[in-house]
């Protein structure tokens, strides 16, 4: 009995490799574009799986045709256009750029140029806020004295020098 | 002035509620197709009635159709072919693509449920639907009496989606070009 066991657990790793897709290169250049080219290709059927990454049939399938158009010896640009004319732009994990992704693109910069201007507002303005408190506070305090007040002052002054 | 400044955060949170709302309707299974208003792709493929014959995408024109990807494996595909069943009864083209599936099995289903198609291709590999962008049956498309591409449902045609469907192909029967959006 424990025999078998000990065979059946040599073989539970062999079969799990088993259901894992295995594919031929023919040069490690070839095999890092597949690599890089199924990353950056997203299953159309999972919501946020990419074709690596996905059990799903027709992440399979288009992991086969990705690897059957490298050996045919496409470029990379003509295997994502080949997805994209099928499966749409939904397949990019890189969209590009184009009107509809203005937004997606360069929206995080407008955010930041929005939120750089309200900052430089709100300081500005507690800069002034700062200032304008000052000024009122010098108004009240006592030992400022008002131009009648001064003037008498320097009467005073005077008369003393005087005698 | 200052009293407007106030109720921006409020103005902010209604934009961002109105659109994250909005968000929620929206299913993100659904993909538009890429082949919108485009021509089928062309295949040769066998007849699922008959390995001998030959089909290609000229055998799809001459009427507006419902070009139906299914399969045995597929448990939508029974729910929906009931209703396949009643659009062929209402007198318009259903074509069927038999996708990746056993031609025997397709042929005992056909017997069993009755055949609403017009013709079926056998598509056992799935390359006319890997050029077709099938990501999951069932999935329906509408082409034009020229073959060419105007809608595609992915999912289960009922009784509502086939009325939206209907109206499509009324209007190309009719002559209008509609372009979906």
């Amino acid at each position: 009995m424990r025999y078998f066991i000990a065979v059946f657990l040599l073989i539970l790793p062999v079969s799990v490799w088993s259901a894992i897709d295995t594919y031929e290169f023919k040069d490690d250049a070839t095999r890092e574009r597949f690599k890089q080219l199924t990353f950056e290709l997203r299953c159309p059927k999972c919501q946020n799986q990419n074709l690596q990454d996905s059990n799903s049939p027709i992440a399979s399938d288009l992991r086969n045709e990705v690897y059957k158009m490298l050996q045919e010896g496409n470029d990379d640009s003509e295997i994502v256009d080949f997805m994209v004319a099928r499966y749409g732009e939904f397949v990019l994990y890189r969209p590009p750029v184009n009107k509809a992704t203005y937004v997606l693109w360069y929206g995080p910069f407008g955010l930041v140029v929005i939120g750089i201007i309200v900052v430089l507002m709100v300081s500005k303005k507690r800069k002034r806020n700062t200032t304008t408190s000052e000024v009122s506070s010098e108004s009240n305090d006592e030992t400022h004295l008002s131009s009648d007040e001064s003037e008498r002052l320097k009467d005073l002054l005077d008369t003393g020098k005087n005698k | 002035m200052r009293r407007f400044i106030l109720f921006v955060p409020l103005v902010i949170f209604v934009g961002i509620g109105v659109f994250l709302w909005k968000g929620l309707q929206l299913d993100p299974t659904e993909l538009p197709s890429a082949l919108l208003n485009k021509p089928l792709p062309a295949f040769q493929l066998s007849a699922l009635s008959d390995p001998e014959r030959q089909l290609t995408e000229a055998d799809f024109k001459g009427e507006p159709a419902l070009v139906n990807v299914w399969a045995t494996w597929c448990p939508s595909c029974k729910q929906e072919h009931a209703q396949l069943n009643r659009i062929k009864a209402e007198g318009y083209k259903v074509i069927g693509i038999n996708y990746k599936d056993d031609r025997q099995k397709a042929d005992i289903w056909l017997k069993k449920y009755l055949n609403p198609y017009a013709l079926n291709v056998f598509d056992n590999e799935g390359s006319l639907g890997l050029d077709l962008g099938v990501y999951g049956a069932p999935e329906t498309y509408v082409i034009d009496a020229e073959g060419i591409i105007r809608y595609k449902h992915v999912g289960v045609v009922d009784e509502k989606v086939w009325g939206q469907l209907k109206g499509i192909i009324d209007q190309l029967k009719s002559g209008n070009k509609v372009l979906a959006q």
